[in-house]
Parts: C-alpha cells; sequence; structure tokens
C-alpha cells in the first residue's frame, strides 16, 4: 500500500462524508429546484450543508453560495467583481494559485491594470508591502489565505484592514487554509473568500464562493436561477451534502488535527536535517500550515526524487499538482527569491489526519536511501 | 413549496364550495383575477334583510394557497354584517394561513372578492 | 401528506443514479480503493490512476455523440457548459460580428447567458418556435446575417421533449459558415446523435439527466475544423486551457459510465419507455378537455407534457402529491410565470398554467402509470368541481370574452 503525503493535491474522502453523500446518489435524487417531496429533500440538504460551511468559517448560511471548486470560486470572485464594476485595477499576491493569475490575466486582456505584490523571503505578504503596492486604480484584490506549495500563511487580517482604509476590495483563496488552521471569514474583513471540499477530506467537484448577499457581483454561470441567483446549474446535491460533513467535521477536529499534523511535520523536518543536513525548508520563517513542508536536498532535482519514491511507494509532489506538467520552476519560490537551482530541487510533502509517526520514518529512510543511490548514479542533478 | 397545515386542511377540506343563484336579489357575487394570472376566485355572499352575510361560498382556479384563502374567508364572512366583513384585511388571512411571502397575492385576491361581492350586493338594492 | 415516496415521474427534472454508476464512483473516493488521486498530480501512481480513469470515461462520452475523446471538456454540469459555449464562442469571434441567434424555447441557462451577451453589446435574435415546438428552418435561415457568428438550438427540449431537425440546422450552419451550438442534455441517451452527421460545432451534456451523478458535464470543442473559446474559468490549464479546475475524478467517471450504459440500453430502454409513455396518454386522453403540448411525432419517449383545461398547475400538482411530477420547468417552477416554453409555442395562459409534464425513465412501471391514471382522473374532478373557469365553460362561455379583473 502506498503511503499518501500528497494532501495539499487532494485529500482521499472520509469515510463518515461517503456515509452522507451515498443516500444522494441513491433514493434521495431529487432536484432541489423541484416543487415535490424528492425535490423539497434535496433542498434541505443543500440547505443544511450551506450552514455547515458557514459555521467552519465563522459566516453567515446566506453568504455561501455552492461552486464546482476552488478554481470556480476564484474566478466567480475575481470576475464576478470586475464584470459587476467599471474597469480599474487589480492587485494579487505573488505566489498565487493558477486559478486567481488566470482570471486576472484575463481581466488584463481586457484592459484592467493588473499589479502584483512582493513578498518576503519566507513568501509572507505584508500589509506595508501591500500598501506599497495598492495604487489609486487599485479597486480589487486577491491574496491567499496560505500558500498551497510553502503552506506559508498571510496575514489576512492586517491586509484586510490596510485594504478597508483604501476602498480595495480583499477576496483571499482559502482553499488550502480551511481546515487546517482556524479561518474566520467575518472577523478576518475580507469580503470575498474561495474554499473547496477536497482538501478537506470532502468529495471532489464541490467549492463555494463565500460573500455578503448585499455584495454585487454578476454570476460566472447564468441562467436557472439557483443560489440566489448568483450561480445557476442544478445544485452537485450529494457532493454539498458531502461538502457540508466535511466541513463539519473539519471544524470538530481542528484543534485535534493540527496537532497530529504538526507533530509529524516537525519530525519529519527534525529528521530530515538529522540525515541530510544540506538540505533547505522553504517558509520555515513564517507562520505555516501545520501539515506542509517544502523542502529542497541540493544538489538533487525534485522530479527525480520524487519519481524514485514513487517506486517504491511514496506519493510526494513538486509543489502545484496543478502546475506540474510544466517543468518550469516553482513561481512561489522565484517569488521568494529561490535561485533557479535550488527550486529545481523542490519538494512537497503534505501530511494528512490519516498519516502516522511511522510513515515519516518510512519515508525518511526511502528518501535517504533513494538520495545515497541517485547520487551514486551520479544521476540527474539539478547542476547537470 | 412546502404548505402550512392550515393550507394544507382546506385544500383537502374545502368549507362551502358551490354556487347561488347570482340573479337573486340577496345575492353579492365578486369573481377577482384572471385566467392568465393563474387564478381566478368566484365568492357569493346570501345577505338577509338585517344586513348581516347568512352564508357564503366559493369556487376558486388556482393554488391551493388561492383555494385556501377562499375557503377560509368563505368562513369568516358568515355571520358579520357587510361593514364587519369589508374590514377582513388580507395580512389577517395571510398570518391565519402562514402563508409564504410568494403566495400573499392569493390572500389579496380573497380580500378582493370579499369587496366584489359586497359591491355587487349594494348594486343590486 | 403520505410518508409513503410518491412515485417518480421527473425523470427531465433529475435522475436517480444507476446503482452500477454509483459503485463504480464509489470506488474513486476513499482511501481503502486508493484511487482518489488528484489528476494532475504527475509525481505518483494516485495521479495517475485517476487520470487513466478519466481517459476512459472520456472515450466512453466522446462515443456516444460519435466524437473523439480529446474534443471532450469536462464541466459541472450543462448549466457551465452552455455558459462556455455562448460565451467562449461569442468573445473569441466578436470581431467577426456579433449576432447570434437562438430560440424562444431553449433553457434559461442559454437564454440568461445571451441576456447577459445582449448587456455586453451583442444582438441576439430569439427565434419563435412553430405551434410543436419546432424552429423552422426559413425562419431561421432569413434570421442569419453576415455578423452572425452562433446559432444555439436546443436538441431536445426540457419542457415538451420534441426533438429539433439538428440535422437539417447543421447544414444550413455549416453552409453559412455559422457555428452551431446544441444543448443537448435533454437528449443524450435518448436519441442518436453524430456530430460529424449532424454538423455540430459545440454541444453540451449533462450527467444527472440520464442516471449519473449531479455536479459534472460536459462540452463537446469541435477540432477539425476547429472551433475556438475564450476560456470562463482561468487557472491551472486543465482541459486544455478551455476549463481549469481539479478534475472530479469520481464524478467523471461516473459520467462515463452511465454514458457507456446509456449506449448500450438506449435501443431497449426507449422501446420499453414509449411503451410505457404511449400507456400512459391512452389513460388520460379521454378526460374532457386535454391538451398534448408539443408535437407527439418528433418526441422523446420519456415526456408527456400535457394541459388539464381549468384546472391550475400548482394545484393540480399538490393534488398528486403522490406522484413527482413538474409542472414546467423545474428551474422556474418557484416563480408565479406561467412557462415561458408554453408560452413561446402559443398556448393561451389558462393552457400553459395548467400543464403538467410527466418524463419516464428506467425505474418506472407498469403499475405506476396505471396508478398515476386513476389519480388524475380523481383529482382532476375534484378540482374541476371547484373551478369556477370549468362552470363557466360547461355554460358555454367563451372565457376569452371575459374582461378580467388583471391584478
Amino acid at each position: 500500500m502506498t503511503v499518501y503525503l500528497d494532501h495539499n493535491a487532494t485529500t482521499p474522502l472520509d469515510e463518515r462524508v461517503l456515509e452522507v453523500m451515498l443516500p444522494h446518489l441513491r433514493a434521495s435524487y431529487g432536484n432541489p429546484s423541484s416543487v415535490h417531496a424528492l425535490g423539497r429533500g434535496a433542498r434541505a440538504a443543500v440547505e443544511q450543508a450551506r450552514e455547515q460551511v458557514a459555521a467552519l468559517i465563522s459566516a453567515h448560511p446566506s453568504q455561501v453560495i455552492f461552486t464546482s471548486g476552488g478554481t470556480e470560486a476564484n474566478n466567480a470572485a475575481i470576475k464576478g467583481y470586475a464584470f459587476a464594476n467599471k474597469v480599474a485595477g487589480v492587485l494579487i499576491g505573488p505566489t498565487e494559485h493558477a486559478s486567481v493569475r488566470g482570471p486576472v490575466q484575463s481581466l488584463g486582456r481586457q484592459g484592467w491594470q493588473v499589479d502584483v505584490a512582493n513578498c518576503d523571503e519566507n513568501g509572507v505578504l505584508s500589509a506595508s508591502r501591500l500598501a506599497g503596492a495598492v495604487d489609486i486604480e487599485t479597486r480589487l484584490a486577491s491574496v491567499m489565505w496560505a500558500n498551497n506549495e510553502t503552506g506559508v500563511v498571510n496575514p489576512m487580517a492586517e491586509l484586510a484592514e490596510l485594504c478597508g482604509e483604501r476602498g480595495v476590495i480583499l477576496h483571499t483563496d482559502a482553499v488550502q487554509a480551511a481546515g487546517k488552521v482556524t479561518v474566520d471569514f467575518t472577523a478576518s474583513g475580507v469580503q470575498l473568500m474561495s474554499l473547496s471540499a477536497h482538501k478537506l477530506n470532502g468529495p471532489k467537484g464541490v467549492g463555494a464562493l463565500i460573500v455578503d448577499k448585499a455584495f454585487t457581483l454578476e454570476p460566472l454561470l447564468h441562467g436557472g436561477g439557483q443560489e440566489r441567483e448568483r450561480r445557476g446549474g442544478t445544485e452537485n446535491v450529494a457532493a454539498i451534502a458531502g461538502f457540508g460533513m466535511a466541513a463539519q467535521l473539519a471544524q470538530a477536529e481542528l484543534i485535534e488535527r493540527q496537532q497530529h499534523t504538526l507533530g509529524l511535520r516537525d519530525y519529519f523536518e527534525q529528521r530530515l536535517i538529522e540525515r541530510l543536513p544540506q538540505s533547505v525548508v522553504f517558509g520555515a520563517g513564517a507562520e505555516r500550515l501545520p501539515n506542509t513542508s517544502f523542502f529542497a536536498i541540493p544538489p538533487l532535482e525534485g522530479r527525480t526524487l520524487i519519481l524514485a519514491l514513487d517506486r517504491v511507494n511514496f506519493a510526494v509532489a513538486s509543489g502545484s499538482a496543478c502546475g506540474s506538467e510544466q517543468h518550469e520552476p516553482s513561481h512561489v519560490l522565484r517569488a521568494m527569491g529561490v535561485s533557479n537551482e535550488l527550486a529545481h530541487g523542490a519538494v512537497r510533502v503534505s501530511f494528512g489526519k490519516d498519516n502516522s509517526r511511522a510513515d515519516v520514518d518510512g519515508v525518511i529512510e526511502a528518501i535517504t536511501s533513494q538520495v545515497k543511490q541517485l547520487q551514486g548514479m551520479g544521476a540527474a542533478t539539478a547542476w547537470t | 413549496m412546502a404548505y402550512s397545515d392550515k393550507v394544507m386542511d382546506h385544500y383537502e377540506n374545502p368549507r362551502n364550495v358551490g354556487n347561488f343563484d347570482k340573479d337573486e336579489k340577496g345575492v353579492g357575487t365578486g369573481m377577482v383575477g384572471a385566467p392568465a394570472c393563474g387564478d381566478v376566485m368566484r365568492l357569493q355572499i346570501k345577505v338577509n334583510e338585517q344586513g348581516v352575510i347568512e352564508d357564503a361560498c366559493f369556487k376558486t382556479y388556482g393554488c391551493g394557497s388561492a383555494i385556501a384563502s377562499s375557503s377560509l374567508v368563505t368562513e369568516w364572512v358568515k355571520g358579520k354584517t357587510l361593514d364587519e366583513a369589508a374590514t377582513i384585511k388580507n395580512s389577517d388571512i395571510a398570518e391565519e394561513l402562514a402563508l409564504p411571502p410568494v403566495k400573499i397575492h392569493c390572500s389579496v385576491l380573497a380580500e378582493d372578492a370579499i369587496k366584489a361581492a359586497i359591491t355587487d350586493y349594494k348594486n343590486k338594492q | 401528506m403520505s410518508s409513503k415516496k410518491p412515485i417518480y415521474f421527473d425523470y427531465s427534472a433529475t435522475t436517480p443514479v444507476d446503482p452500477r454508476v454509483a459503485e463504480k464512483m464509489c470506488s474513486f473516493l476513499t482511501m481503502d480503493e486508493g484511487r482518489f488521486g488528484n489528476a494532475a498530480s504527475r509525481s505518483h501512481q494516485y495521479g495517475w490512476e485517476a487520470e487513466q480513469a478519466i481517459d476512459e470515461a472520456r472515450k466512453n462520452v466522446a462515443d456516444l455523440i460519435g466524437a473523439d475523446p480529446k474534443e471532450i471538456v469536462w464541466t459541472s454540469g450543462a448549466t457551465e457548459s452552455d455558459n462556455l459555449a455562448i460565451k467562449g464562442v461569442a468573445q473569441f469571434y466578436k470581431k467577426k460580428g456579433n449576432h447570434i441567434i437562438t430560440s424562444k424555447t431553449e433553457h434559461k441557462a442559454v437564454l440568461d447567458t445571451c441576456r447577459q451577451l445582449e448587456r455586453e453589446g451583442f444582438e441576439v435574435t430569439y427565434l419563435d418556435p412553430e405551434q410543436n415546438g419546432l424552429i423552422g428552418l426559413a425562419k431561421l435561415e432569413a434570421a442569419m446575417t453576415d455578423q452572425t457568428i452562433l446559432v444555439s438550438i436546443m436538441h431536445v427540449n426540457n419542457e415538451i421533449g420534441v426533438i429539433q431537425d439538428i440535422a437539417a440546422i447543421g447544414e444550413l450552419c455549416r453552409s453559412k459558415k455559422i457555428l452551431l451550438h446544441v444543448d443537448a442534455a435533454q437528449s443524450c441517451g435518448k436519441v442518436a446523435i453524430d456530430v460529424e452527421e449532424m454538423k455540430i460545432d459545440l454541444l453540451s451534456m449533462s450527467a444527472h439527466k440520464i442516471y449519473g451523478p449531479k455536479g459534472m458535464g460536459a462540452l463537446y470543442v469541435r477540432r477539425k475544423p476547429r472551433v475556438r473559446l475564450e476560456a470562463q474559468m482561468h487557472g491551472g490549464g486543465h482541459e486544455r486551457g478551455m476549463r481549469s479546475g481539479t478534475l472530479a475524478t469520481h464524478q467523471i467517471v461516473g459520467m462515463g459510465e452511465a454514458f457507456r450504459l446509456a449506449r448500450e440500453e438506449m435501443a431497449s430502454e426507449n422501446e420499453r419507455v414509449r411503451m410505457l409513455r404511449d400507456r400512459l396518454l391512452d389513460g388520460l386522453k379521454d378526460i374532457e378537455e386535454v391538451y398534448v403540448n408539443g408535437d407527439l411525432e418528433n418526441r422523446v419517449p420519456h415526456n408527456l407534457n400535457i394541459s388539464f383545461n381549468f384546472v391550475e398547475g400548482e394545484s393540480l400538482m399538490m393534488a398528486l402529491s403522490d406522484l413527482a411530477v413538474s409542472s414546467g420547468s423545474a428551474c422556474t417552477s418557484a416563480s408565479l410565470e406561467p412557462s415561458y416554453v408554453l408560452r413561446a409555442l402559443g398556448r393561451s395562459d389558462e393552457l400553459a398554467h395548467s400543464s403538467i409534464r410527466f418524463s419516464i425513465g428506467r425505474f418506472t412501471t407498469e403499475a405506476d402509470v396505471d396508478h398515476a391514471i386513476k389519480l388524475c382522473h380523481d383529482k382532476i374532478q375534484k378540482l374541476r368541481d371547484l373551478s369556477p373557469l370549468w362552470d363557466m365553460y360547461k355554460e358555454g362561455i367563451d372565457l376569452s370574452t371575459v374582461q378580467w379583473t388583471a391584478h
């Protein structure tokens, strides 16, 4: 059995979540827009999930719009704001996910001014750095709560306060943060937030955009009038119900999961440095998600190590799964000022609630022996 | 759409369904609404010489809330004087039947039906 | 209300997931089976297995419509497919022209998208269908201008089930070098589709209308001659850049399996369903003043849309609460407007308000149909006894001459 250490890419579905989903795939198959009893049952399941998701991030249920995932939520927030307003400026963090950079680039093609703020060497975007990047045109900013590759957490409340002072609407991609650290929509002061279910042991294909119902957005998907006219399309009832349950479990077990994954992560990094002292952990000087370790073992090339680990049944990643068809070094590391050589060595290990200390021991052994073998073969270093 | 128990009760067991002879002097007939809007109510009252509504009946083409609203007002107007009946407000009907906001127009129609029946009766005298 | 589950006659709104599909989906969800990976993960077996399953599903979907798997783009459902096709073409080809043609009986996902494009400066022609629900080719041709870049016509209407002659429309569009988008949410698995023969350039599909999961759809985008789209969801570059977002493996696998089953079983299932529909129609047509909405010949066998004159649709649905049916489209049934589809056919408001859609499917039985027939007879009598319009009809009054107090 493979040891799965890639929980920032996706997570296995919790059995308790599956239990909640199954009835909606079988007997309770109604369309929530239908008036009959089957339809009303589906509607009730969607509304219950809305409450559960709202509770996870301390929002009101009316502020939850279900989407097909984090990517749609990011697109709906950014393009939805832009299409409801005059052409102006949009500002993003330097380490944003492709699903934020993509819609922002498309706004750029439509005449929007696009600016990218700088982060420090740990990948943190501070309020003062953001302040330096806001200008007279800036109306919308998008800064991720926590980075998918490094796990580095941004000071959202401070960023929101600054945006408030400058009259800038703030969106945050909280896909990686929700369920791993405390995320409070109301207290953070952001106007728009994106969530995804499959990063917190829920199903793929469902996410949410969090926004107050008084906030004007142009829908990304027109037609049908679902989600209070904000997102057309028949609701993915089973997945939404699963998202609700996954959110409820993540909320109830947050502290436990944090302590568990943090214990594993710290143990992992301690053993890694002991065995291979040349290792570099990215973002180690900043607050990070408890489960994430992004590192390099120079001069080894990351991809080589990852494929070698897969052969001995350890699933790890080189960073963002969405970017993994490309072989360019991580844009996150580049923004942090990491050299191309070191960046080519980057490997991400991300723990989940079901990992154990034995998994850490196993992967450390595997890394050590693979490093020895690969170096013995003189193979595939970043320098060659 | 989920209906309140009271709407369901009136819908399942509508009170005072029927017709009076509309040409009779003591009968007032109010017909309101339009098929295009999805509801038509016909409310009839039978008024005695003291000006008291002795009997009432209805027929309604419309949703469950429209049927319940008209059934309810036939019960309410019985025994009332014309002046008393004219004071029945749509908000009273909506409250009694716990109508959701999208169904408030049904109670408005029922109030209009009472007024129309009273007017018809008075025009005949 | 009875505690027994109502008999389901609403397969056009949504369908239960076929147990064979559900089983396959479940194996792609949890840790136990070890197939929950992210298909974009290029670095381990979890990702590769997911990708392989998605490729297989892509082939199953492509096979049902005679396409190449490379021409299939996964989406979150037919609404997203419609949005992507229409906005994507409009935005990409806007230098070529600014005119789009569609019809008044399209699904809201098409109509609302077109309205949005009108706000952005595009011009849209909304064709009136004939009384039987079909689009006249001459009308379509007359609406085409040198500015027309796209025609969007649904294959099968969701309310009345009529089947448009897409091959003829495709021929016309191709001869005028205008792209054709077809919303096939209601036709996949019910009517044979061949995107080559029918000359379709873009085709929207939905999983949950044919025993697959909700929240899953696909868009066919022709490669030869190549159709270009401006993406509506950016980031990550999934689906050849046309639609980003982590692929929901279990959902895709479910759609693939549902489409595979549809291809294998369509012929026999259509026969069975047609027999049930005809039985239902035979049982209802002896009621006075009933009207079938839409053409009966060019129609999917699953659908019977019927108006019971002088009975209002919502109260009839309440009376038929032992049956899960719908009056008009599920997406608009929370509103009080009569069905815009029936209005576009020229049906009077009374008849539009009096319409009920029965849609039959894989799990409907003869006993279900017989029960529905009996219930309709009883309840329609009861409601007509309550209806002033029925009284007037019986008295011989022509309702169209009555002065109504509109409100």
